[in-house]
């Protein structure tokens, strides 16, 4: 590579977080399209309680980065209300575990809007929220529950793994004529850095990502459990002569079936790690649409490596609850030992 | 408004001089444990903290408010009320270092602190209304946030309260602030006490920085609701320090607040002085409660300490009466013993 090109890409790209590519992603898409406004609990002046909307209210002011009243129904239900209106609201839930409340907006209206009006009303809105495991918090801050929004139509489910994705991903689910649950793995909100493209960053909903090629089996995987899953497959490359592919799915719902497919087509084996409980977890989904659409290539049961079916404990037992490298990895031997 | 200090002496009130020395003893050493709560926190002893310094006269007066067998409805911040009802300081320190709450195994009428704000408004309108089918006579303490007032929750409970007669007294801690949002932004209303008369019922404010008059106010409240009519009770207090150990007020309380002195002022304080002025404590009386709260202190942390780690098996013990055929499973090969 020449020094010239080498500065070219330097300058278009910056080095972010993944909560910092959201905040990037945000930032950007309110620059591009004014109709694009933020709203929840404490996103204004205070920059939103993991930061990611640090800024905004200073460059955007407050009628377009909006601190609401501690209420996530009426934050869901007016931003259906806006959408439906022309505004394109992002409203963040300050954690997946405090969305429930808004429940009712998001299965009842969001999602059945369009179908309800025969396609005359939709709802482009984003409703992003951290979730998941490990960083010792308390109580109903640390679920992983996205197998609840996958299950219903018209709402599309998406998690980002890494700070290029963050920022890609969310500009993606902005410009979606649909609603969007935007779930971002807090646990790797700060964990690395990577180089994410400057300006307009659009990463398409519905295709997933081959992270690491593979033909001995297939791991699907999302999230924060993308990096257990890679760590687990160095180690088995190196300790077992095992090599795994790792697909990280990216967008639960629409699931890119023919990334999936192809992936298990190639390795006849494979194994889900989700860090929400097994029980009709997307594992579940994930494995039974191998089934319908690959079974002739397989050639062991397909194994799931997930949180189990209690609810997510405190932080004494926690180390327990998550899937570990070591867990995905005895996981991963299991079905390739079968 | 109810208010004791600045207009009359203990002499006219209907307490004795034991009685203000129990309700400030409880104040210093609930001060003292959030004081060594934060520091422990900071230490890494313990998991992010909510401190409540300024609200131990709302607390601790509230607490005192109540019968024997009147049951309390705690929220996350209500440490010092559960306290002074009882709760070991080892139970509170416990939880904060990822084990559930009931360590010790207490069975004070105390439901666990809600996490999710206001969710357990309705818990205790139910509560309330099973003390009528099953003619006890105890009612129920509600505490909450002025944040929480904004949630569905917090409507539909009061409503079922005035509607269903329910014996329950609502606090209303009203602090000033909701993590970053100012009380004026969270709701319209001119006071939170008076949302009451719209579900048909009283609501009353107290300077919750007067144990007297938050103790006298919640047991004239607590009279009011075994007659059969709920309350709303707001207490004026103030937040003194972050909203938690991971916030930074700085961020969003650059500007002093925009409250009369006696809110603001330390209620601990301000206890001390009135009292001291009419010789019902002296200087040795705080240091003795000081010393007896460090004491106490000493030995809970010892006792929180030594909890011993708990089994993998602790995951699933409590999630049904009955475990599950899949839990049995998937406990025996978290074991490893599959
Ligand atoms: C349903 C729900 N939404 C959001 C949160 C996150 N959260 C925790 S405390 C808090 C503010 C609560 O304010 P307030 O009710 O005034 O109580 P305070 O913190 O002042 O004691 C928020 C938004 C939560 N715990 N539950
Ligand atoms: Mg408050």
């Amino acid at each position: 590579m020449s020094s010239a090109t080498a500065t070219e890409a330097e300058s278009a790209t910056e080095r972010l977080t993944l909560v910092e590519g959201v905040r990037e992603g945000l930032h950007t898409e309110m620059a591009r399209d004014d109709r694009v406004m933020v709203l929840g609990e404490d996103v204004g002046k205070n920059g939103g309680v993991f930061r990611a909307t640090e800024g905004l209210f200073e460059e955007f002011g407050e009628e377009r980065v909006v601190d609401t009243p501690l209420a996530e129904s009426g934050i869901v239900g007016s931003s259906i209300g806006l959408a439906l209106s022309g505004m394109k609201p992002v409203a963040e839930m300050q954690f997946m575990g405090f969305a429930y409340p808004a429940f009712d907006q998001l299965v009842s209206h969001a999602a059945r809007l369009r179908s309800r009006s025969h396609g005359q009303y939709t709802c482009p809105m984003v409703v992003r929220a951290p979730y998941g495991g490990g960083i010792r918090a308390p109580e109903h801050h640390s679920e992983s529950k996205e197998a609840f929004f996958v299950h219903e139509p018209g709402l599309k489910v998406v998690v980002p793994s890494t700070p290029a994705d963050a920022k890609g991903l969310l500009t993606a689910a902005i410009r979606d004529p649909d609603p969007v649950v935007f779930l971002e793995p807090k646990l790797i909100y700060r964990a690395f850095r990577e180089a994410v493209p400057r300006g307009s960053h659009a990463v398409p909903l519905g295709e997933a990502a081959v992270r690491r090629e593979g033909s001995d089996v297939s791991v699907f995987t999302w999230g924060a459990m993308t990096r257990p899953a890679l760590i687990a497959a160095g180690n088995l490359a190196e300790e077992h002569g095992v090599d795994c592919e790792v697909v990280d799915v990216r967008t639960l719902s629409p699931l890119d079936v023919g990334t999936v497919v192809a992936s298990f087509e190639k390795t006849g084996r494979a194994a889900v790690v989700h860090e929400a409980p097994k029980t009709a977890g997307v594992g579940a989904e994930i494995a039974t649409t191998i089934q319908e659409e690959a079974l002739c290539y397989q050639e062991a049961p397909i194994k799931r490596i997930a949180g189990f079916d209690a609810p997510v404990p405190l932080h004494a037992l926690e180390d327990y609850y998550l899937p570990q490298a070591v867990r995905v990895q005895d996981g991963i031997l299991e079905t390739v030992g079968f | 408004m109810h208010r004791v200090i600045g207009e009359r002496d203990l002499d006219a009130t209907p307490f004795d001089a034991d009685d203000a020395r129990d309700l400030l003893r409880d104040m210093i050493r609930a001060r003292r444990f959030d004081e060594r709560a934060v520091v422990l926190q900071r230490r890494g002893w313990m998991s992010g903290y909510p401190p409540f310094a300024g609200q131990e006269a709302t607390q601790v007066g509230a607490a005192h408010a109540l019968a024997a067998e009147d049951w309390l409805f705690p929220t996350y911040r209500s440490n010092a009320m559960q306290l002074a009802r009882g709760v070991p300081m080892g139970d509170l320190l416990a939880f904060r270092r990822g084990h559930p709450e009931f360590t010790a195994d207490h069975d004070l009428p105390i439901f666990p602190q809600a996490v999710p704000i206001a969710t357990q408004l309705p818990h205790a309108v139910g509560a309330g209304m099973a003390a009528d089918h099953l003619e006890n006579d105890h009612a129920i303490l509600c505490d909450f946030g002025d944040g929480a007032t904004s949630e569905g929750d917090f409507h539909e409970a009061m409503n079922f309260a005035g509607v269903f007669d329910a014996p329950v007294v609502f606090l209303c801690e009203n602090n000033g602030w909701a993590i970053s949002l100012p009380r004026e932004r969270q709701t319209a209303s001119p006071t939170i006490a008076q949302k009451a008369s719209a579900y048909g019922f009283d609501g009353t404010q107290v300077d919750g920085m007067d144990p007297l008059a938050v103790r006298s106010a919640v047991e004239e409240a607590l009279e009011t609701a075994r007659a059969g009519e709920p309350v709303l009770v707001e207490s004026l207090t103030y937040r003194q320090g972050a909203h938690t150990t991971s916030d930074d007020p700085s961020r969003y309380r650059d500007e002093g607040p925009d409250l009369p002195a006696w809110r603001t002022r330390d209620p601990i304080e301000r206890f001390v002085e009135y009292l001291a002025d009419q010789a019902v404590v002296d200087d040795g009386f705080v240091e003795d409660c000081k010393e007896e709260a460090d004491d106490e202190l000493d030995d809970a942390i010892a006792t929180a300490e030594a909890i011993p780690e708990p089994e993998s098996g602790e995951l699933f013990a409590h999630v049904y009466a009955e475990p599950t055929p899949e839990l049995d499973r998937q406990c025996a090969s978290l074991a490893g013993e599959d």
